[in-house]
């Protein structure tokens, strides 16, 4: 009990004693007051009993002479000293309870008055007279002791009229809960629950005559406990005990207790589950009802086990009362999400489906629940449903609201079953049935209708209701997208939510029209609220509400409206929320590119949203941007000019000086006629941003430089001098340092047309799905794919086509070098520029290819065919073509076929379980072919083994190629699984009037999928021994056929792919290898162990590989390899 | 469906908690939500989003009531779920209030028992609801 006291007053002068406070009581006005203090206050303490006996009768008579609480009000003043309500004073009001007249027959008496209503003001902490609620919740209690009047806020509990006291007068918990309350402090309070607590375990322990009232009393302390965020590991069998009790009260409580407190992994389980079994056939089907509930509440798989017959038959007898079967319905539906498998409900299906005629729609209400579930499971099995559920809600739609009673919310009727039912249709397709179709398409007016209709009430609960209804509606509608009357209609009312004064509806309604937008019917009409929108996304003061009208604008986006939808919001970028900034970056690239004609307007968009949200503009954004600019020519010349503006600026933005030194080191040549943007001026502006960057901008600046060296030779000094700075060339980052020794080397020993060679222009980027969206969607992964993919079939093809493939990003400098370094293949710091992480540098095929440094490079020429005679083999392919194709399982590079008149060459880079394949065809004579075409196949079952496709990206191969003119195609591959055969291309021309014809194998040979792996000696025998099935193992023995060289044998080894690993063979002229081999859905691991014997020239070569047949096949490509 | 329900209070202590889902919420996001909600600026605001999930939320004098729900529940109905909830608690107590949560946490346990169960509707009729409550009383007497 608080001691706090309060005064109590009874006009603006505050009572010294309560005897003055009667003095200056108006008789008349306070006739209650009156009569309750002045006997007590006038009547000396001893007499008080006495006294009080007649006040009592007095008082009675009172209170039955005038029950209306307006007659037997006590008003006064008050003011209230309490922490949680500081110095708040007001009037109250309040009935003298109606046992209050007990309270006089002790001699020490409390007197409780139940207030009606207390009006304060004045400021208040816990605000119980200020809230919303009060004054009529209001609780107040005071105490009159002995002839002394002082009231005191004993608790906040109102003593209800109700017949009982809710919490069953449990003392000690109520005083429990108090004492909690009064905590000042954090650590009071678990002091306090401590205290409890341990005095719970030791009567649980110690006391075994516990009664069921005290048993409840303590759990109920224990429940509260654990609601404050306590751990309670112990009273479950207490509870179990009072679950097992025969009294509703007690029972009540364990049920409680096991809901809340106890894991389904508990040990007592299997008495809460026998427990459970006694009371499902209980003849009480309110205790049928709490272990359904608990069921419910636990659904552990022992549940289902123990359970999952009873329950089904519980639901579609026909003795179960309503009540139970609405748990059921719900308790069923808890033991098929948990333990799907262990619940059959085959035989019940149609009785189940029929609980939607059920004439009491609390049973409709939860059996819906429950069938929605099983029809997401077998839709095909409760198709029945459909025209039942469509009849169910024509009567309630139908109904005028009296006549569904209970079941009415505030004139609504059944709003709630209604939703569900709505939501149970969209699971299936519109009705087949016309009468069905019709009839639910009347349903779905009628409910658009009554939503012009002049409200029934002015209710929010009134309006709510029935939007709710209609937000589902309009759900159904969208997802049948069939009828276009009623889309325009839902469109329409969208609309007009989309003005309306209660912000949560407009989110609504945005979030709707998102799903409209998507719909070839609605999509024109939702365009006519682009403006809306567009004020929406300007003016809302809900940052989620804007981030919706951004998703909208991104849904009604098309080729119309890009333009315009896109500047506006690249206008709202610049003060959007910092929380949607990124995501907004991410759309308005997708736009851009999706609905860009012109591609200068896409790159001004880009570089606008660099300088907007610059740090909100992520990797794939502006990898996009360059992949585009490096993919259509017609726009380098521009982006070159426009980012060279762009980096004028006094303060650009790191990811601006990425993109524009990217675009000027492939492209800069183009604007370097114009003495304002001549080379020198181009590398000394990008090299003024050079000491602000990161380490990243700073590597891919090097890159740029060194690329500058081969566009303009006139500035190689200037650029040398940077490479060769100390700051450059003794950088503590390794990535930088790394780039300017090689980049100097090789700008100062290399010939002019080997820099042109190797920083040649970026061959295109193959097709794929964008980066961005692909970001997009990993971000928000329902919104997108409904956005875009649904979109994709319905509205014109976007230009720059989005390709949904799973590839994943396109290689990136960055990115590559981080591979190169890790990549014992390499052939030097070049090759990264090239977008070639892992082959040794490129030979551009028919240009000149003149270089000395390394000896891979030898090798990779040495084995370049001789040109070999025009004709086809046994095979149908061309003589020396399968010689040649097994030349390249070392390499990737190189000349495929020569004859006197067409030259192929080949350039292939790999990436995991990825690769692509250029191949040129040069024409070496002087004349014109004619009629050129490239078929290509895949011949047997290859097809399934690898995806092999033409890049549709790159300019197709007309039918003519000129004399001494070259002709490139792309291809792009994907290792599926493991194959041991290669694709075909056939090529057909007319030279000279005479068809010829060449059928060639492409070098495509499972380990290009192989990346290299380096591993110690222990971890490698530990995997070799761990592969030791005959499956899992090939070995040959052969002679050697090429050089034994170590070193060579090593290039070989290192051109497949293939690790070098030393010091892990005991004996050191043996060789090991390791690789993973890359699938789409695996990665292999693969082992190579070679052993030359040189004296008799003769190798052992042995191949184990995690899945069958890799090592066989692995073991074959190898072996013609030495 | 509903995944939890929570009553807190404005100073943000929890009065009620029912997870109609194992481990649906960690305690940090159980705070973060409970913070996103009694700190919401827009009076007539009810709605969070919180991960996967939509916060459905309403103050009512001095308490806040709070329900996550799937994204494929109707927002506007589980709204209307929870001031129907707290017109039959209004009912059953005679003008609730949050020291009747409190004191009488097993009778509100009870209540939404009745009304939500596995985090689906089980009942909406109050009369219906609270028969056991009534029947309970009737036992205590």
């Amino acid at each position: 009990m608080s001691s706090r006291k309060t005064k109590w007053g009874m006009s603006e002068i505050q009572p010294q004693k309560p005897l003055q406070t009667l003095g200056n009581t108006n008789k008349d006005l306070y006739p209650n007051i009156y009569i309750i203090l002045a006997p007590l206050l006038t009547m000396p303490p001893a007499s008080a009993t006495a006294e009080s006996n007649g006040l009592r009768k007095k008082n009675k008579h009172e209170v039955e002479e005038l029950p209306d609480v307006g007659n037997n009000l006590l008003t006064g003043v008050v003011t209230i000293d309490h922490p949680e309500l500081a110095a708040a004073r007001g009037v109250i009001s309040g009935q003298p309870r109606m046992t209050w007249p007990s309270w006089s027959n002790q001699q020490h008496g409390v007197g409780v008055i139940d207030l009606v209503s207390v009006q304060a003001h004045g400021h208040a902490n816990g605000g119980y007279f200020l809230g919303r609620y009060p004054p009529t919740t209001a609780v107040f209690v005071f105490s009159v002791v002995q002839a002394e009047i002082s009231l005191s806020l004993h608790s906040w509990k109102r003593p209800t009229k109700m017949p009982a006291v809710k919490g069953d007068g449990m003392r000690g918990l109520a005083v429990f809960i108090s004492d909690i309350r009064n905590c000042e402090y954090s650590q009071a309070e678990i002091k306090r629950i401590n205290k409890e607590l341990a005095n719970i375990r030791s009567k649980f322990k110690g006391d075994k005559t516990l009664d069921g009232y005290q048993k409840k009393k303590y759990v109920c302390k224990l429940l509260f406990i654990f609601l404050l965020g306590h751990d309670i590991d112990f009273g479950h069998m207490e509870a179990v005990n009072l679950l097992s009790s025969n009294k509703y009260t007690e029972k009540q409580i364990g049920y409680l207790f096991i809901s809340v407190l106890i894991s389904a992994s508990n040990e007592l389980m299997k008495l809460v589950i026998q427990a459970i079994k006694n009371d499902l056939v209980s003849r009480n089907p309110v205790h049928v009802n709490l272990s359904l509930q608990c069921v419910a509440n636990l659904g552990s798989r022992d549940m289902a086990e123990g359970l999952g017959t009873e329950i089904p038959k519980l639901l579609i007898s026909g003795d179960t009362i309503d009540a139970v079967k609405q748990s059921a319905a719900l308790t069923l539906l808890r033991l098929l999400r948990t333990s799907p498998d262990l619940i059959n409900m085959g035989e019940w299906t149609s009785r189940v489906i029929h609980l939607l005629n059920d004439q009491h729609m609390g049973v409709v209400t939860s059996a819906t629940s429950l069938i929605e579930a099983l029809v997401k499971k077998n839709p095909e099995e409760y198709k029945s449903c459909v025209s039942l559920a469509v009849s169910r809600l024509s009567r309630i739609v139908t109904s005028s609201y009296t006549d569904l009673q209970d079941y009415t919310y505030y004139f609504v009727p059944a709003p709630w079953l209604s939703v569900k039912l709505l939501r149970l249709l969209q699971n299936y397709p519109p009705p087949e049935d016309p009468a069905v179709r019709t009839r639910l398409t009347e349903c779905l007016e009628t409910i658009l209708n009554k939503a012009q209709e002049p409200p029934k009430s002015k209710k929010v609960q009134h309006s709510n209701a029935k939007n709710a209804v209609l937000f589902e509606a309009i759900n159904l509608i969208i997802h049948m997208d069939s009828d276009p009357n009623l889309l325009v209609r839902a469109c329409n009312q969208l609309g007009q939510f989309l003005q309306h004064r209660e912000t949560n509806l407009r989110y609504l309604a945005l979030e709707s029209m998102c799903l409209l937008a998507t719909s070839e019917f609605s999509h024109e009409a939702v365009k006519k609220h682009q403006e809306t929108v567009i004020t929406a996304l300007k003016t809302e003061r809900d940052v989620s509400v804007r981030q919706r009208a951004v998703d909208l604008l991104y849904a009604m986006c098309d080729r119309t409206n890009a333009e315009e939808i896109v500047g506006e919001m690249l206008d709202y970028l610049e003060t959007a929320d910092y929380s949607i900034r990124e995501e907004m970056v991410l759309k308005v690239a997708i736009l851009a590119e999706k609905y860009a004609v012109d591609y200068t307007w896409y790159v001004d968009v880009i570089l606008n949203l660099i300088r907007i949200a610059g740090d909100y503009v992520s990797e794939e954004v502006w990898y996009r941007v360059i992949q585009i600019v490096i993919n259509r020519d017609d726009v380098q010349g521009y982006a070159a000019k426009t980012v060279f503006e762009a980096l004028q600026a006094p303060a650009c933005h790191e990811n601006m000086v990425k993109v524009g030194g990217y675009i000027l080191g492939e492209f800069g040549n183009l604007i370097a006629g114009d003495p304002r943007s001549s080379p020198m001026v181009q590398y000394q502006l990008l090299h003024s941003k050079y000491h602000l960057c990161g380490p990243s901008t700073r590597g891919l600046l090097l890159s740029t430089y060194i690329k500058f060296i081969n566009l303009f030779p006139e500035i190689k000094g200037q650029i040398q001098e940077v490479l060769r700075s100390d700051n450059n060339l003794r950088n503590s980052d390794v990535e930088l340092q790394q780039r300017s020794i090689e980049y100097l080397q090789l700008s100062s020993t290399t010939s002019a047309d080997v820099l042109a060679t190797v920083f040649e222009e970026m061959p295109p980027f193959p097709e794929r799905e964008s980066s961005i969206l692909a970001k997009l969607k990993k971000k928000k992964p329902a919104r997108v794919s409904e956005n875009s993919e649904v979109k994709e079939h319905k509205l014109p093809q976007a230009q720059m086509a989005n390709n949904v493939d799973s590839a994943p990003p396109p290689p990136q400098v960055g990115e590559l070098f981080t591979a190169q370094v890790t990549t014992p293949g390499s052939g030097g710091g070049s090759t990264d520029l090239l977008g070639l992480g892992t082959s040794p540098p490129l030979v551009t095929v028919g240009g000149p290819t003149t270089t000395s440094s390394s000896a891979l490079l030898v090798d990779v020429f040495d084995a370049m065919a001789p040109p070999t005679a025009n004709g086809l083999d046994a095979n149908g392919l061309s003589l020396g073509a399968e010689e040649n194709c097994k030349k390249f399982i070392s390499k990737n590079n190189g000349v495929l076929f020569e004859n006197d008149l067409l030259q192929i060459g080949i350039k292939s880079e790999y990436r995991q379980n990825l690769g692509r394949i250029g191949v040129f065809y040069g024409n070496k004579t002087s004349f014109q072919f004619t009629g050129f075409s490239v078929d290509y196949s895949t011949p047997g079952n290859l097809s399934s083994n690898i995806l092999f496709y033409l890049n549709v990206n790159v300019k197709p191969v007309g039918t003519f190629v000129e004399g001494g003119a070259q002709v490139q195609q792309l291809f792009n591959i994907e290792c599926i699984e493991e194959f041991n055969d290669a694709p075909l291309i056939h090529i057909k021309f007319l030279y000279s009037g005479a068809e010829q014809k060449i059928n060639l194998k492409l070098p495509v040979a499972l380990n290009k999928f192989i990346e290299p792996v380096e591993m110690d000696s222990s971890t490698f025998f530990q995997r070799w021994k761990f592969l030791n099935t005959p499956e899992q193992e090939a070995q040959r023995i052969f002679k050697a056929r090429l050089s034994t060289d170590p070193e060579q044998i090593k290039a070989r080894l290192l051109g497949s792919s293939l690790s070098v690993l030393e010091g892990v063979d005991p004996n050191e002229q043996n060789f090991v290898s390791s690789g993973i081999l890359h699938t789409r859905n695996q990665q292999i691991g693969c082992l190579v162990r070679l052993e030359p014997n040189l004296q008799a020239q003769m190798y052992r070569l042995t191949v184990r590989a995690s899945k069958t047949d890799v090592a066989t096949i692995f073991c074959d490509l190898l072996e013609i390899q030495f | 469906m509903i995944k939890f329900l929570l009553i807190v209070n404005r100073q943000g202590q929890l009065r009620l908690r029912k997870y109609f889902e194992e481990k649906v919420v960690t305690h940090g996001e159980q705070r973060e939500i409970i913070r996103q909600c009694l700190s919401a600026v827009d009076k007539q605001n009810f709605l969070v989003e919180f991960k996967d999930f939509t916060v459905v939320y309403k103050k009512y004098g001095n308490l806040y009531f709070i329900a996550g729900i799937t994204s494929n529940e109707n927002e506007l109905a589980v709204l209307e779920l929870m001031h129907h909830m707290v017109e039959t608690l209004d009912k059953y107590f005679d003008r609730v209030s949050e020291i009747d949560i409190l004191y009488s946490l097993d009778r509100v346990h009870m209540v939404i028992d009745e009304m939500v169960v596995n985090g689906y509707i089980l009942e909406t009729s109050q009369p219906r609801i609270l028969v056991p409550l009534q029947l309970l009383d009737v036992a205590r007497k």
